[in-house]
């Protein structure tokens, strides 16, 4: 193998070489340091003869002549394999729990490949998670992508590991059911955190973690949700396996890819983000979903917190164009002792109109969160007139609704963090709280489900 | 031989300037990956390639075509689903299976597939660019019309016999007046770029039906008309897309998914084919063709998906059908300019986006049109381009210039939208500049009162809103009646007139009749308790009929064949107020 020797450039993550010849774009290579150690670069630009090189592990220490680099002619690969599973490997996809190196089934480019549209099977089927806000208002269902939004200080990854202990799949075996988990620049305690609460929930072993922590290379970040997507699609389409990734923090990946491209030199978008923040997000995202002729699903959560609590910040907002919803932290029910404090009017999940009724959930699901948004709507509007007027002063049908919006925080959003609640138990307590309201308020709900449910008596334990 | 000198993303440098042309297509490589060309500087010439450029490398070669980036024109386009750049998904899937792969050169339309092929002219006829010379159903739908390319103008000198041919069988031959001879098969080649010709531009005097409330009567779009739905994310933007593409009058739909989500594509797909058109009693994917480039496809695709679709329009607007594009979204476009924009280094304008991206924009909407073809058959494109602004702020660039370009602008509304109140159009925001062009048509065709009507109703959601702002102060109850009244009515027309339930079988789509109705109803009640409340009865009183809460259920309790029913509904207003207005 050809070794080329000499740097003409050395700036942030990135090298330059010249007099090179037949390299291909995308391409990785290696780089051996005078004191011994190997690191892994990748062709990000060719310019004639000249090209430039990413290299995962950070250039500390790289000289523009202590170095020597060979080209390996191939993209990132990574081995892939079923026992992967209760495995923890950085974010460059090399193990790092001391159990040696993986015995491949076979190698997958990280890269992935676009699903062709054709291919899919549009999702259908629910997971159920046992938190109600989520069951009846945003249903997750198998094979979408739906991020959680939140902000710094907020009990997200408390929220993604009650939903990973909790998640069922409705008509499979648990067996069927793994985790792959990419964290990416997360400090040391937050990896702590998720890897003993999946140790002491015994999921630890269904589970495959990916850690690039906060102070891990930036170009590693980079790659770390690669690594985990691609182990996910081989889980679920070859091995027929329901896979949940979960991916923490986005927010962290944005900024690695911001600075990436910075010292790239190149033209900046909205906030210094490069102007390919879209597309690359949507390469990540869209390797979501259920194919045909695989009984298999990749479902993603990916977690990120809005910088300064901001929705239209370019990060949440990219993605909630990509992903199918979102559900979205409130900071001040968090602060009033709510858990899980999450946004009604905010989230929404694109795909669960197809995915709940009488054929996987209950046949007034759908019904029953319409009217639940819409009453929530109008508590919002109460509450801003009684801020103003003061509550005194509301008409009896405010007053109300003031009323079902506390119940409903209080009763409904808020759970025990060990509360695994049923669907049936989720929906019947929806009822009891629409109870409170006279029955002409309810405008989204036909007469025979309110004959079949409607009851003011349930209704008195909340008052 | 040419080579690859550079490579930075998708985009491709040749050192080469003298071989290739502006906007010529290129193949790249040795998979022969399509590019085309987008620069020519002293140095470089600099190729945009539609597919993924991982692993090619310095000194590949690249091939020069002679054409520019064209597309397939010819029978079985219909309920096919394309790329960006008109490869057909569903034959990839047998190629390479579920993941597409680069490199697959798969011709655009089937040639195994049979068609029954009329020839419609005869020996020594002569014909000119644009005429019929064969036709042949191609959906129970749609007859396929055959025209001859716009560069062919001579005599006939050979034609086939009428039966079944295959799209690359000669069907025709004509002596053209320069001498040369041409042979016509079923199939042609357009480039993408350019608007296909016509003979004239016809006014926009008919409306699109789409059976949506709110569409059809406040915001109406006609057809060959523009049209524009911002709307951030979570609105609703591709749910009223997905309506208007399956309810609206036009007889193709081109569904244009561009950078867009993976699973909405599946959706239409899967919805489409088991959806049954009422009119035509046939599945909606027999007037469909979807072009999807989703978001991780390779971005120059995105940017050429647009053109592709209208091209396929036009075509099938030449022959004479009225044609639909839902161009979903067209922000994504606008960033697949802006990132080639930036591998180019060109000097950015605002927020990063190149500065021609109002000239582009302009060039994409004023292609649709109602016009006369060249044979003089009727014809029209109408567009309706979803937009993505960034942080839903409509002030950003591609809203803007939107704007500028649409004469309908149907802003989605993130407050009605968290209410559930879908479609989530602001009737204050959104504007329509076809009321006016489509007058006569209402007036011929559902009646002189539909505009008045639709005036009154127009009036009262402005007058709503203005109050609001009171009721946002001070409460609803310090209102006298005659403006709670107002509150009252215009919430039985947000209610049970503008929001519309898509998932339930009546509501769903709307024909104009039960539209005109539902509003004659609305405000009938409305005047007579307007004349109750001046003799002063009170509100509460007229409240306690129970009507207000009756309309507002109407659009599900009156089916839409059975329009009599109304009847029942003015004769128990009447009598309500018999002795309280009269």
């Amino acid at each position: 193998m050809i070794q080329f020797s000499g740097l003409s450039e050395i700036n942030g993550p990135l090298i330059c070489l010249e007099g090179v010849t037949d390299v291909a774009y995308d391409e990785i290579a290696e780089i051996k340091l005078n004191d011994g150690s190997k690191r892994l670069g990748r062709v990000v630009e060719i310019q004639g003869d000249k090209v430039v090189l990413q290299v995962f592990e950070g250039t500390n220490g790289i000289s523009l002549t202590n170095s020597r680099v060979s080209f390996t002619g191939k993209p990132l690969e990574i081995p892939l394999s079923t026992e992967m599973l209760g495995r923890t490997f950085n974010g460059a996809g090399r193990p790092i729990d001391g159990l040696g190196e993986v015995f491949p089934d076979r190698y997958g480019d990280i890269n992935g490949r676009a699903l062709n549209p054709v291919a899919r099977s549009y999702p259908r089927n629910y997971i159920h998670t046992g938190i109600s806000s989520i069951d009846a208002l945003m249903t997750l269902i198998r094979g979408q992508k739906l991020p959680i939004f939140s902000g710094s200080g907020l009990s997200h990854n408390k929220l993604a590991v009650q939903i990973v202990r909790q998640a069922k799949i409705a008509d499979s075996e648990d067996k069927d059911f793994a985790v792959v988990f990419a964290a990416m620049g997360v400090q040391n305690d937050v990896a702590e955190y998720f890897r003993r609460s999946f140790e002491e929930t015994g999921v630890i072993q269904r589970v495959c973690m990916f850690l690039n922590l906060s102070n891990d290379p930036i170009i590693e970040r980079i790659l770390t949700p690669r690594c985990a997507l691609t182990v996910a699609e081989y889980l679920a389409f070859e091995k027929n396996m329901h896979i949940l990734v979960i991916m923490t923090d986005l927010t962290s990946y944005c900024e690695a890819l911001r600075e990436f491209s910075s010292s790239k030199g190149e033209i900046p978008g909205r906030k210094g983000y490069p102007g390919y923040l879209y597309s690359d997000l949507a390469s990540m995202y869209e390797r979501a979903g259920v194919i045909k002729g695989s009984s298999g699903s990749v479902t993603q959560i990916p977690i990120l917190t809005m910088p300064n609590d901001d929705i239209t910040h370019p990060i949440p907002d990219l993605t909630a164009y990509i992903t199918e919803g979102q559900i979205v932290f409130d900071r001040n029910l968090d602060q009033t002792g709510i858990y899980p404090g999450l946004s009604v009017l905010l989230s929404l999940s694109r795909l669960m109109k197809d995915g709940i009724g009488a054929d996987y959930t209950r046949d007034d699901h759908a019904d029953v969160s319409n009217q639940l948004f819409a009453c929530y709507a109008r508590v919002q509007d109460a509450r801003a007139l009684a801020s103003v007027i003061g509550e005194d002063e509301l008409s009896a049908s405010d007053k109300a609704i003031m009323k079902f919006g506390t119940a409903f925080e209080k009763y409904f959003l808020n759970q025990g963090f060990d509360e695994n609640r049923t669907m049936d138990q989720t929906l019947d307590l929806a009822w009891d709280l629409l109870s409170l309201l006279p029955v002409n308020e309810l405008d989204r709900l036909n007469e025979k489900l309110i004959s079949q449910h409607y009851n003011p008596e349930n209704a008195k334990r909340f008052m | 031989m040419n080579c690859i000198f550079a490579i930075n993303g998708p985009v491709v440098k040749v050192k080469d300037t003298k071989t290739f042309s502006m906007r010529e297509m290129v193949l790249v490589g040795d998979k022969k990956l399509i590019g085309e060309v987008i620069s020519i500087s002293d140095e470089f010439t600099t190729i945009q390639v539609y597919e993924s450029t991982g692993g090619l490398k310095t000194g590949d070669p690249v091939l020069s075509t002679g054409t520019p980036m064209c597309a397939t024109l010819g029978p079985g386009m219909i309920s096919n689903i394309y790329d960006g750049i008109e490869r057909p998904l569903s034959a990839m899937t047998y190629i390479s299976g579920a993941f597409v792969t680069e490199g697959s050169a798969i011709p655009a339309l089937d040639e195994n597939r049979l068609f029954d092929v009329t020839v419609t002219v005869r020996k020594g006829d002569r014909v000119e660019g644009g005429a019929v010379y064969a036709t042949s159903p191609e959906t129970p739908l749609i007859t396929h019309k055959c025209l001859v390319p716009v560069d062919v103008c001579g005599e006939v000198i050979y034609t086939a016999e009428n039966g079944q041919y295959k799209v690359n069988d000669t069907v025709v031959k004509i002596k053209c007046d320069n001498g040369e001879e041409r042979e016509l098969t079923l199939v042609q080649k357009w480039p993408i770029r350019t608007p296909r010709p016509i003979r004239k531009r016809l006014p926009n005097t008919r409306p699109l039906i789409t059976g949506q409330r709110i569409v059809d009567t406040i915001l109406p779009v006609a057809k060959g008309g523009t049209a524009a739905i911002p709307g951030g994310f979570g609105t609703g933007k591709t749910m009223t897309q997905h309506q208007l593409a399956k309810w609206c009058d036009a007889d193709i739909i081109v569904y244009i998914g561009c950078g867009e989500r993976g699973n909405e594509m599946t959706q239409v797909l899967e919805e489409f084919s088991e959806l049954i058109d009422p009119k035509s009693g046939r599945p909606l994917t027999d007037r469909t063709i979807l072009i999807a480039n989703t978001s991780n496809m390779p971005v120059a695709a995105r940017e050429a998906s647009i053109y592709t679709g209208i091209t396929l329009a036009e075509y099938y607007r030449d022959m004479g059908y009225h044609i639909a594009i839902m161009a979903d979204s067209t922000s994504r476009w606008a960033e697949a300019l802006r990132e080639i924009s930036g591998r180019l280094e060109e000097m950015p304008a605002e927020e990063g986006f190149p500065a021609y991206l109002p000239s582009r924009l302009s060039e994409f909407y004023e292609r649709a049109g109602y016009v006369e073809s060249l044979n003089g058959s009727e014809g029209s494109v109408t567009i309706i381009g979803a937009v993505s602004p960034q942080g839903s702020d409509f002030s950003e660039p591609v809203t803007q210039n939107t704007k500028r370009f649409v004469r309908c602008f149907w802003a989605l509304d993130k407050a009605l939208a968290y209410a559930r109140h879908y479609p989530a159009i602001n009737w204050t925001q959104s504007y329509s500049e076809y009321c006016d062009d489509l007058e006569p048509y209402y007036n011929e065709n559902v009646g002189e009162d539909f505009c008045k009507f639709r005036m009154e109703i127009s009036k009262l959601l402005v007058e709503e809103n203005n109050l609001m702002e009171i009721v946002k102060l001070i409460g609803a109850d310090v209102l006298p009646d005659d403006q709670k009244l107002i509150i009252e009515t215009a919430r039985v027309i947000r209610v049970g007139f503008l929001q519309q339930n898509a998932f339930h079988k009546d509501d769903t789509y709307v024909p104009l009749e039960k539209q005109m109705l539902m509003m004659k109803v609305i405000l009938l009640l409305y005047h007579k308790s307007l004349d109750a409340v001046n003799k002063g009865v009170p509100l509460s009183q007229i409240e306690a009929y129970g009507l207000f809460d009756k309309l507002i259920k109407m659009k599900y309790d009156i089916p839409n064949d059975k329009l009599s029913m109304f009847d029942d509904y003015v004769n128990e207003i009447n009598s309500k107020f018999l002795y309280d207005g009269g």
